[in-house]
């Protein structure tokens, strides 16, 4: 068990570092210069110059690797080109709206989908399946920010229930600002839902042609107990796998419904900080997101080792 | 259905217990791009002054709804007969949000530290001409040119121009501190900026108390948010097409008004077959403006044949010029020796004006032959390319600085373009201030532009805007790019 966890604690680190190089020479070498953008038509090429030396960007490309990664380790992000603040601390405020996003969207896609995959794998073949995986195949194929609008013109518009967008900050309440994140959460979480629940069904098949299904069966064990009892944990390797890769989806799929509903989170200020070159904030937050998704994986790959106490002692 | 709406509608009331009563003296204004800071002379990004012109800030002068000078912190002015002295009288009285008094120490700080050489001011072009500025006393001030400037009344009521402490001109960024009738409240970064009204303010009180700045920047969510009542106003509506949604709808209010926005397909002049006339001017002659305005801006523009607004007194209606017709773009591509036509690229900035008329411009081109390739690009990627290292055929941008026309005399600027007359018709109009002079040479200036064919012009770019119904105030042209709310009152 102690080798299983340091093999993936070292290949978490090491992807890690790969990635921060990948980072930053990927957006280093795309064009767009940060001071000509803040500056805009008018300004002289002398006065882009001193701007950019201010901002030190005229250092050389691998001085300022090591300035950034280096900073990295000691949790300093840097400073908005931009905003001129802190980086860490416009993710301290963004991370506030993205995370309970993201948490809310993948809850709200693993109630959903669980019990649709056993529903359906409980009815193989059976109308109740057929029906089941049809809904779920539309909702893998609606792109997500159409079914948002769709949303917001049904519970924003015409019922009222929530806001069209926007957030009033966990200060102004607990209430008002959930509110506000009940839409983007549904639009994030039903299409992750719909293939988690294709997922969980074919898992759940399978394992449901075993032989020791059939033993529990044969010892008089009724259908819904076996399914409940002795499938589901036997499926739950590739349900566990995909809801490891959702969650990075999740955070992809955030960069869409936060600019729908207009969201100040992570995703909206990595799209801002893109499109105003403001390359540090970009660097330092898609880190901040490749680290969170090594995390969620190797969390998930120590639930097999939870789920499967073969994994556990073979080691 | 019917037993649908009733949950919902019982949901609906569970939801909304304990949402706040609506106070009619707020506003909540969509923007689409938010500020990247709060400072307004020290960047260029139109979205500072979108929130903080004629609300926060002041200037000497200001620009008015119809791109007039009126005055604004400078009570009135002397202008010495030689042109080069401006002698501007203070208003008395007025007072910075912090608290601090304003005087003529803080103008010529804040003209110093414009034109000082460490200056990142994005304009600093305005301050160009200033020699010297000199406290008289604390309610005079005294600005010397080097030469006579005829524009340096409306240069002083730019954005970029205004007046701000030197306790607080470091930190304006962040906390922005000014002299206007409304003071910075709160910034939550992505989401809103909060103003309300200064109790302090030295001229007519404003009629609203507070003025919430929300950004949207997906056009799709505009239309939305301004239905379900979240947004009152949009006075820069981002996307023409989905005005018309709103437009029928007797809640709101939509106004199409001018810009000072020329919408134009900019060619590179030194490069081979644009560096020739009859190319230029076949380009010129194929281009269908009214297929251009419909497809790229739902019909709403208007053609230009030069530069310059057809909202400015200086505006001579050249779009007779260059009628579209076809077989006179392929005559003339003959005479250039061009008969099988040729390729060329076109790069596309991402506003919806550029994406979309660029696909109409590149069908209407291939009519008479040439063939090009889009080719989308970002702001930052065209920055880059196009307007710094001019590696481009084609483009096609909006300008929106007002009174631009100089801007084809300037050494090294993207167009390419050279042409001694036209520089010398600019140089002859910064040193006139005669206004009848004035206009003729302007006149003398469009016509040369629109006689080389340097770029086609295609349509001054609209301002759509929608608001509330029950609003009013807002300025229907946009002169320069701001959301002056000084004006603005609910009716009821």
């Amino acid at each position: 068990m102690t080798v299983y966890l340091l093999k993936r604690l070292a290949i978490a680190l090491i992807t890690l570092v790969l990635a921060s190089m990948v980072v930053f020479a990927v957006l280093e070498i795309i064009p767009g210069d940060p001071a000509r953008l803040m500056l805009g038509l008018n300004a002289s090429a002398d006065q882009v110059e001193l701007l950019r030396n201010q901002m030190g960007l005229n250092a050389p490309l691998a001085l300022r690797y090591l300035h950034w990664a280096g900073g990295l380790l000691s949790l300093d992000f840097g400073r908005s080109y931009t905003y001129s603040v802190p980086v860490i601390d416009l993710v301290r405020e963004r991370v506030v709206v993205s995370l309970p996003l993201a948490l809310i969207a993948l809850a709200l896609s693993t109630i959903i989908a669980i019990p649709v995959g056993l529903f359906s794998a409980g009815r193989h073949g059976r109308a109740g399946d057929t029906i089941a995986m049809g809904a779920a195949q539309l909702g893998v194929a609606v792109p997500n920010f159409w079914f948002a609008l769709m949303l917001i013109y049904l519970f924003a518009v015409w019922l009222r229930l929530v806001p069209s967008g926007g957030f009033p900050g966990w200060s102004a309440g607990v209430w008002p600002a959930l509110k506000s994140l009940i839409l983007p959460a549904i639009a994030l979480a039903l299409p992750q839902a719909a293939i988690l629940a294709r997922v969980t069904r074919s898992a759940l098949i399978e394992v449901l042609n075993e032989d020791y299904i059939r033993t529990a069966r044969a010892k008089g064990l009724p259908f819904r107990a076996v399914l409940w009892r002795h499938a589901l944990r036997n499926a739950m390797i590739p349900v566990l796998t995909i809801l490891g890769l959702q969650f990075a989806f999740l955070l992809a799929g955030t960069i869409i419904i936060e600019n729908v509903f207009y969201l100040p989170g992570l995703g909206r200020l990595v799209f801002q900080a893109i499109t105003q070159r403001d390359l540090i904030v970009v660097e330092s937050v898609v880190m901040l997101l490749v680290a969170a998704v090594i995390a969620v994986n190797l969390l998930v790959d120590l639930s097999y080792a939870v789920v499967d106490p073969r994994l556990r002692s073979r080691q | 259905m019917k037993l649908w709406k009733t949950i919902l509608t019982a949901a609906a009331l569970v939801l909304s217990a304990g949402t706040s009563a609506f106070a009619a003296r707020d506003l909540v204004i969509g923007i689409t791009l938010e500020p990247p800071h709060l400072d307004p002379t020290a960047g260029a990004a139109a979205a500072i002054d979108e929130v903080l012109y004629a609300n926060v800030f002041e200037g000497l002068t200001r620009i008015g709804p119809n791109g007039e000078v009126l005055p604004a912190l400078a009570e009135s002015w002397m202008i010495s007969d030689d042109g080069k002295v401006y002698t501007f009288k203070l208003h008395t009285g007025v007072k910075f949000h912090d608290g601090t008094d304003f005087n003529a120490d803080d103008v010529k700080f804040s003209l110093d530290r414009a034109r000082a050489d460490n200056s990142v001011n994005a304009q600093k072009g305005l301050f160009a001409a200033i020699d010297t500025v000199e406290v008289v006393d604390p309610a005079t001030i005294k600005i010397t040119l080097k030469n006579p400037q005829s524009s340096f009344l409306y240069n002083m009521g730019w954005g970029d121009a205004v007046i701000v402490a030197p306790e607080t001109a470091a930190t304006n960024k962040e906390k922005p501190v000014g002299t206007g009738p409304f003071r910075f409240q709160n910034w939550a970064k992505g989401s809103s900026i909060t103003l309300i009204k200064s109790d302090t303010y030295w001229g007519a009180p404003v009629s609203l108390d507070k003025a919430e700045f929300r950004i949207v920047p997906d056009a799709a969510a505009a239309v939305p948010a301004l239905l379900s009542g979240d947004i009152h106003a949009f006075p820069f509506f981002p996307d023409p097409d989905s005005v018309a949604q709103t437009k029928d709808d007797p809640r709101f209010k939509v106004v199409i008004g001018a810009t000072e926005g020329e919408t134009i397909l900019s060619i590179n002049n030194k490069k081979p077959p644009f560096d020739r006339l009859q190319v230029r001017q076949a380009i010129s002659f194929a281009l269908d403006r009214k297929a251009i305005i419909d497809g790229a801006s739902a019909g709403l523009g208007v053609p230009i044949g030069s530069h310059m607004s057809p909202a400015n007194k200086a505006y001579v209606d050249l779009t007779g010029l260059y009628p579209h017709n076809v077989e006179k773009a392929k005559e003339l591509l003959k005479e250039a020796g061009l008969e099988n036509g040729f390729k060329a690229t076109l790069k596309l900035p991402p506003p919806p004006y550029a994406r979309l008329g660029g696909e109409i411009i590149a069908s209407q081109l291939r009519d008479v032959g040439i063939d090009l390739q889009i080719v989308p690009v970002e702001w930052a990627q065209w920055l880059d390319q196009v307007f710094t290292k001019k590696d481009y055929d084609l483009t096609i941008v909006s300008h929106t600085e007002p009174n631009d026309i100089d801007i084809y005399s300037r050494k090294d600027y993207y167009f390419n373009y050279d042409n001694p007359t036209f520089d010398k018709i600019i140089a002859d109009l910064s040193l006139t201030s005669d206004e009848a002079k004035r206009m003729t040479l302007l006149g003398e200036a469009q016509k040369i532009l629109a006689d080389d064919a340097v770029v086609g012009f295609l349509y001054e770019l609209p301002k759509a805007g929608v608001w509330d119904a029950k609003l009013e105030g807002f300025w229907e042209n946009a002169p320069i790019q701001a959301n002056d709310l000084t004006k603005v009152k609910w009716t009821e």
